[in-house]
């Protein structure tokens, strides 16, 4: 269900914690998974489930919690920008609006040709560098100027 | 040369690349863990210095460190777990990402002579899922540290063995809640456990456990090697040491400033260039945005340190000092941020989880125009029937913006009520762009 390489670093995850408390690998290992699949079908968090020996309600409960799990298909890329004041006051909100004009989408919304899904982030603990956006949850972009976001743009197919 | 400004000691002679080891160690580093082990420093003289040091928890809500280790059980057998609280999430704060990412080592070596005072053999560094990168710089660094014998099971052949890893979340604000932050250890949802039990009683897997700050661990190889008695005489008393100050905002340059405790927040001000644009100051929230905003007036009268900030009406929080100049909108200020609290509710207790949404759906029809005379008190009303009555401190972060805006600018939210329209910006108009700003470290 999941490949050899995304067991792999599940493993590892589970070698950090007490033999008897597999369930800690939880998060780490849903996030492998997303990487893999792109987002969290049901089979999906059903076999991280059985992996980790845990109630699949419990795993869903987690994915739910925890807002950086896609639960549904979105686009390829996922530009998450943050709002929040601190950002806001250094030109977080006004790039979130050139993306949305940029793109014509909404937050949580997908371009129509499937390219990139927009959501609206909380503190990411960078607010120094505003205005800030993850792409696919792992890579930081900082200081993002009009510029810079069109430069993100044009690179993304 | 990163520029954390002439005070710093925890964040000297760093450059953004000489975080390894090799370069911790030419800097002194590990020095402290080997006078704990070569001088074979009892648990007690190690929590004692601490004690001394005046360090008080860098987190938010500033508890004395050393007198938190002394509340681990001495006689328990089994085992004892140590974390670290890199869950780094209040808005206004990003000071514990650059400890991990340009001193890693200065924190693991921290934590070492922790687990050394404790008697703890495994401890997990919990890092904000947002910050992927510094997460897996974090790990390369603790793989450095285990090759080179300072983690493992006989360290530096002293006996003392202690086991550290990283782990991260996945995008959870209460998390950062230090019984969440153990709940998601475990692998579930981040909701907050009801105290007593504190952690140190029942904590990680039910075991006597200790969580700090990450700033708060970083400052202990400093304390070891210099005495907590120098460390006090940095700060003031009751506040000791130096610490870093996260600036963003209305400023020129935004960053992190490392000043003594005591510092005038005129001379931070300063440091981070001045109001941008020369522009008035109009408002900070000085500890991070659960801490009550004051006036311009009142901060630049204001000493950072925990007493001073507490006296003058707020908190000093994580250290997270968020400027706003005279171009802000006070009602849409506090409109994001009420946004935050309600998003972020994990949803367990009822005040919380209800009153965060009356209160962004109240403040929100403020700013667009739709404001009724009513919602004024009962907004403080819902504020104050939250506050002291849930499980975590959440509900009380989410009321202390709400009141404190109201307090000292209710002026402007009658404004909107009254004339449906803004008294400082345009309808629809957004915060000030960034233009022009310079970048610190």
């Amino acid at each position: 269900m999941l490949s050899a390489e995304s067991l792999k670093r599940i493993d590892r995850e589970i070698a950090k914690f007490p033999g008897d408390q597999k369930q800690s690998a939880v998060i780490a290992a849903l996030a492998i998974a997303q990487d893999e699949k792109g987002w969290l079908a049901t089979e999906t968090m059903d076999f991280v489930a059985q992996y980790l020996g845990m109630p699949p309600i419990a795993v869903y409960e987690v994915a739910s919690f925890y807002n950086m799990y896609n639960l549904e298909p979105g686009g390829r890329h996922k530009l998450t920008v943050c709002t929040n004041l601190p950002c806001a006051l250094s030109g977080g909100a006004d790039a979130a609006e050139h993306l949305k004009h940029r793109l014509g989408v909404g937050f949580n919304e997908t371009t129509a040709d499937g390219r990139v899904t927009l959501k609206q982030g909380e503190c990411m603990g960078a607010c120094g560098d505003a205005p800030v956006l993850l792409v696919n949850n792992k890579r930081m972009c900082s200081n993002m100027s009009r510029e810079k976001l069109d430069q993100l743009l044009a690179e993304l197919k | 040369m990163l520029d954390y400004g002439p005070d710093a000691i925890l964040m000297k002679g760093l450059d953004g690349t000489n975080w390894h080891l090799k370069d911790y160690e030419a800097r002194g580093g590990y020095g402290a863990l080997k006078k704990v082990l070569g001088e074979k420093m009892t648990a007690d003289a190690v929590i004692a210095e601490v004690k001394k040091s005046g360090l008080r928890g860098r987190g938010g809500a500033g508890f004395p460190a050393g007198l938190k280790w002394s509340f681990m059980p001495k006689q328990y057998t089994g085992p004892k777990y140590l974390v670290c609280n890199t869950d780094e999430g209040e808005p206004g704060t990003f000071k514990d990402r650059d400890i991990i990412r340009y001193n890693p080592h200065m924190l693991i070596e921290g934590m070492i002579i922790a687990a050394y005072a404790m008697g703890t053999a495994v401890g997990y560094n919990y890092i904000h899922g947002e910050i992927w990168a510094e997460y897996t710089l974090f790990e390369q660094a603790l793989d450095e540290a285990r090759a080179a014998g300072y983690l493992g099971e006989n360290i530096l052949g002293s006996g003392f063995a202690f086991q550290l890893h990283a782990v991260h979340g996945w995008g959870a604000y209460i998390c950062g809640e230090e019984t969440g932050l153990l709940e998601s250890i475990e692998g579930k949802k981040g909701q907050p456990r009801f105290k007593p039990p504190f952690p140190a009683s029942f904590g990680l897997y039910g075991k006597p456990t200790t969580i700090n700050n990450t700033e708060t661990f970083a400052a202990v190889p400093w304390i070891i090697n210099n005495g907590g008695d120098a460390f006090l005489a940095l700060g003031k008393p009751n506040n000791g040491g130096t610490k870093l100050f996260s600036v963003s905002g209305h400023v020129n340059r935004p960053g992190n400033y490392e000043v003594r405790l005591g510092t005038p927040f005129a001379t931070l001000l300063e440091m981070a260039g001045g109001m941008r644009g020369g522009r008035k100051i109009k408002a900070v929230i000085p500890g991070g945005s659960s801490a009550p905003v004051l006036p311009g007036h009142i901060m630049m009268q204001t000493d950072l340190d925990y007493d001073s900030i507490a006296k003058a009406g707020s908190m000093l929080g994580s250290g997270a000092v968020i400027v706003m100049d005279e171009t802000t909108c006070m009602v849409r200020a506090l409109e994001r941020l009420s946004y935050f609290y309600f998003e972020e509710s994990c949803g367990q207790c009822t005040p919380c989880r209800e009153g965060t949404g009356w209160m962004y759906r109240m403040v929100h029809r403020i700013e667009h125009g739709k404001g009724r005379q009513e919602d004024l008190d009962l907004l403080t009303n819902v504020a104050d029937n939250i506050a002291g009555r849930t499980i975590c401190a959440l509900g009380d972060a989410a009321a202390l913006p709400v009141k404190s805006f109201l307090n000292h600018f209710r002026e402007e939210f009658q404004y909107h009520v009254d004339n449906k329209r803004c008294m400082v910006s345009e309808p629809g108009g957004y915060f000030t762009a960034a233009a022009g700003t310079e970048k610190a470290a």
